[in-house]
């Protein structure tokens, strides 16, 4: 048989039908939910009479809209938010989905509680409409975002239409040094890509430095290869994948378990498999790492100065002098000179509880510089129960943060969470687009502990100087 | 979905590359639960000054694009978020084409299901399709999908790929989901073999 990628293998098994001219209808193990790209698709459902086919295997949960204030229990103040998580909240127990509604609390960040709750399991076909859904392939499923004319096609046949994506390797080698995480390879990886260097590709990490992550590093590379530009980011699920998984609400039990890990076992690239694209990177080589600009492609290490926009080629020229003027910055400054207004931790990309023990780490016994507005907001109700059981909860209190209830927050500022005109953040999401965190808002990606150091001195830091 | 068969329109320059989905429609407008009416808000940022007033320098907001159809863009056009809100608010502001060099994948697919066209072309060619986009109202550029074909204000003809499955529902303007119904035997198939071989999942 010819070597298969991880890709090809994962495909191939979820090949519900192939038409002539090669268009393939792939089937969805696990179709996850939310309240902000599902409303028109289960309005079309009703238009046309049509239901939802696996209603056990499509899992919503609202995330976007919702506050993360203590009091958010009384209800949603935007009228708007307000009807389209009540419209999730309908649609959910008309259609009998599985649901996590804002009182439960096993809600969160949609990418956090599929994994924590069992519903992401290695091998899988993942999707959602939302473009990290890409998260999920860190246990070595096929996982990407949709729109929300394929939610409904999904939620009424199971099934995707789709084109297979040609297989990229990123392998990085090596360990990484101290204060360097899964964050920093990830925004390095895209720093040499681009953020269309991944368009048509589906990744797989590999690697000493990627093997030696755990469940929740993982799920931080995987979620940003969508800002590569790829379809989606996988890594071959092992050990530790397995243990992660074993034991989680929805993960099988007994002899199926038994033969859903023989199963997840034969899920590997074959070692002389055809790759069209290959990067490599020394894990040593990589620093801790900051984002200038307004592209999750305008990464530097944190001791680089700010770039000019006559130090690029091409387009790029016009887009980093429109960055430059957004971000307001000089070229030639110190990056470490970046005084900041705002702290934001959390997100999909890192609101998991070893973020959050990282930030930990780094804010025992300290305060946030004065005058900085700093917020942690865990990823899900049982992230933020168990940072409690830790002690870390405390800790961010006494430093001076703001410790609030699980949702998306101030990543895309849906919620009340938002940035004002030319306020600084330093964030640990996924985007710094122009206006991401709120309009005229000026955002730099960096990893939980680098965002806690900056808490600390109020600038953009090198959290080596500080460990 | 409205069908697409043959564009003759104005078409306005947006050289920028890299434009992205909170910029094609900012996050603010994704609460609706509605598909239509995202038009006046699209490229919310670009377009409106904080004030709410027209910015002049938007191209949008120039005479000689009002009521364009096409869009010639920088690469990588429509990365980031998977909303389709973006797709709907082009389409509502009246935007059938999109041309660039690339891109990102969900916004192509987005597109498709909505009646919009996204055009692939070189960078050359994306340089004399911008040059003839910049001559505003005085030129018609021809997009012509059953030929898969641009054709520029002085006659140039461009050439383009397009998936063919892709095209022809755009050009017929047909459902997806209709289409795959018609396989529902092979799904049922392929489901019931799967809960013998993977009862977890």
């Amino acid at each position: 048989m010819a070597p298969k990628t991880l890709y090809d293998k994962i495909w191939d098994a979820h090949m519900a039908h192939e038409a002539d001219d090669g268009t393939c209808l792939l089937y969805i193990d696990r179709h996850l939910v939310h309240e902000v790209t599902s409303p028109q698709a289960f309005e079309g459902l009703r238009m046309t009479g049509r239901t939802v086919r696996a209603p056990e295997k499509t899992i919503a949960v609202p995330d976007h809209n919702v506050p993360t204030t203590l009091d958010r229990l009384k209800g949603i103040e935007n009228e708007e938010s307000r009807i389209q998580v009540d419209a999730l909240d309908t649609n959910a127990r008309e259609f009998g989905l599985v649901y996590y509604p804002v009182d439960d609390v096993r809600q969160g960040i949609v990418h956090i509680i599929g994994p924590e709750q069992g519903w992401t399991l290695p091998g899988m076909t993942i999707v959602c409409g939302d473009s990290h859904t890409a998260t999920h392939g860190a246990f070595g499923s096929l996982a990407h975002g949709i729109g929300t004319s394929e939610v409904e096609h999904v939620l009424a046949t199971q099934t995707l239409i789709q084109k297979k994506s040609k297989n990229m390797k990123v392998e990085i080698t090596g360990k990484l040094s101290l204060g360097v995480t899964a964050k920093d390879i990830t925004l390095a990886v895209i720093g040499v890509t681009g953020t269309a260097g991944g368009t048509g590709f589906v990744i797989e990490y590999c690697g000493e430095a990627i093997r030696n992550l755990s469940m929740e590093g993982r799920m931080t590379v995987c979620n940003m290869a969508i800002e590569g530009g790829a379809r989606a980011g996988m890594i071959a699920p092992d050990e530790t994948t397995f243990e992660y998984c074993k034991g989680r609400p929805n993960a099988p039990t007994g002899e199926t378990w038994d033969a859903a890990l023989a199963y997840w076992k034969t899920l590997y690239s074959d070692d002389d498999a055809h790759f069209d694209k290959i990067i490599t990177m020394k894990g040593e080589d990589i620093a801790p790492v900051v984002t200038w600009g307004t592209s999750p492609e305008d990464v530097l290490p944190i001791t680089a100065h700010v770039p000019a926009a006559k130090d690029f080629e091409g387009g790029k020229v016009g887009a980093a002098q429109r960055s430059l003027d957004y971000m307001g910055l000089t070229p030639g400054t110190p990056l470490q000179d970046i005084t900041i207004d705002t702290v934001f931790i959390g997100s999909c990309t890192n609101g998991r509880i070893e973020d959050l023990r990282a930030a930990a780490a780094i804010l025992k016994g300290q305060k946030i510089k004065e005058g900085i507005r700093a917020m942690i907001v865990p990823g899900s109700g049982l992230v933020r129960a168990q940072a409690e059981e830790e002690g870390l909860a405390d800790i961010f209190k006494d430093a001076g943060f703001e410790w609030r209830l699980a949702g998306c927050s101030m990543c895309l500022a849906m919620n009340p969470d938002q940035l004002q005109p030319g306020e600084r953040c330093a964030a640990t999401s996924n985007r710094n687009f122009e206006g991401r965190q709120g309009r005229g808002g000026r955002t730099h990606l960096m990893s939980p502990a680098m965002a806690a150091a900056a808490a600390i001195t109020g600038k953009l830091t090198d959290v080596r100087e500080i460990m | 979905m409205e069908k697409f068969e043959k564009l003759t329109a104005i078409a306005a320059p947006m050289a920028l590359i890299n434009i992205d989905t909170d910029m094609i429609i900012p996050k603010q407008f994704l609460k609706t639960i509605k598909r239509s009416g995202l038009g006046v808000s699209a490229f919310h940022e670009m377009r409106y000054n904080l004030d709410g007033t027209d910015n002049p320098d938007f191209v949008l907001n120039k005479d000689a694009y009002k009521g364009v159809n096409i869009l010639v863009a920088g690469d990588n056009f429509g990365c980031g978020s998977s909303r389709e809100h973006a797709p709907w608010a082009l389409l509502d502001l009246g935007i059938r084409c999109v041309i660039s060099t690339s891109f990102a994948d969900i916004f192509y697919n987005n597109c498709f299901k909505n009646g919009i066209l996204p055009v692939i072309v070189a960078e050359d060619e994306l340089q004399v399709l911008m040059k003839d986009a910049e001559k505003g109202s005085n030129a018609r550029m021809v997009v012509d999908l059953e030929n898969q074909s641009v054709e520029t204000s002085d006659g140039e003809v461009i050439t383009f790929d397009v998936d063919q499955h892709s095209k022809h529902c755009l050009i017929n303007g047909l459902d997806d989901i209709g289409l795959t119904l018609e396989k529902i035997a092979s799904i049922d198939a392929f489901e019931s073999q799967m809960a013998h071989s993977a009862p977890w999942v």
